[in-house]
């Protein structure tokens, strides 16, 4: 799955995106962010304010317990600050 | 037929003007437009620049669904949304929306509804850069906006 991210999760994970095998028991975004998190120390600084955390499936909206499915595209970002 | 909205996201700056103009060229039943223009401030002097990072895509797909939204809330005859992205010094455009309507309530509702979404829910983030050179700092998101935006519900 390509994973990317944007402004400071980008800038704590220290990549703009990667693309990763996921274990089969990762099913949601809850999951992902638990895998992620256990990746590294980088990974788990950027997720270590889950609950700041906005995610895209596919480029639209979802919460934390929305099923990857079969979704090529996740994207982890904080709340956003545009206009 | 429904209205399709014009939907850009660019680093270069925009023309309210002209965007006002192709909104009404040649039309006889646009009775009332509403233009908002946001701009970078400098924050009493100490900003330098704003530097705006976008999800390329999902910028463009989201402003488009929250401008369908506004579209078949409002009876527009047409609407216009344009981001910028990237470094933008003080006194620049950052957004536009123009919405366009033969009466003045849909016209003002659809353009601060629309500015209300899009500050939420469009992929967009602001870093300052500040004069003194120190540390930039991204900024962070305002409880108010997501008061504002649930007035729409």
């Amino acid at each position: 799955m390509n994973i990317r991210y944007f402004a400071w999760v980008r800038e704590r994970v220290g990549k703009e995106e990667e693309t990763l095998e996921l274990p089969a028991d990762v099913k949601t975004v809850a999951d992902l962010i638990s895998h992620l998190k256990g990746l590294d120390d980088y990974h788990a600084a950027a997720f270590e304010e889950e609950d700041a955390i906005r995610v895209a499936l596919d480029q639209e909206h979802v919460e934390a317990d929305a099923e990857l499915g079969s979704a090529r595209e996740v994207a982890f970002f904080p709340p956003m600050t545009g206009g | 037929m429904p209205v399709k909205p014009r939907i850009v996201v660019q680093a270069d700056d925009f023309s309210a003007q002209d965007e006002a103009r192709l909104l009404t060229e040649g039309r006889k039943d646009v009775g009332a437009l509403v233009t908002f223009t946001g701009l970078c401030r400098d924050e009493a002097g100490t900003l330098s620049a704003l530097e705006l990072e976008h999800y390329p895509g999902m910028a463009e797909a989201e402003l488009t669904r929250i401008a369908e939204q506004a579209i078949e809330r409002w009876p527009l005859t047409g609407l216009t949304v344009i981001h910028r992205f990237g470094k933008i010094p003080p006194g620049e455009n950052i957004v536009l929306v123009i919405a366009a309507s033969s009466h003045r309530r849909a016209a003002f509702e659809a353009a601060d509804f629309l500015m209300d979404y899009l500050k939420t829910r469009a992929p967009f983030w602001k870093k300052e850069h500040l004069v003194t050179g120190g540390e930039s700092e991204w900024v962070e998101a305002r409880d108010c906006d997501d008061k504002d935006a649930a007035r729409w519900t």
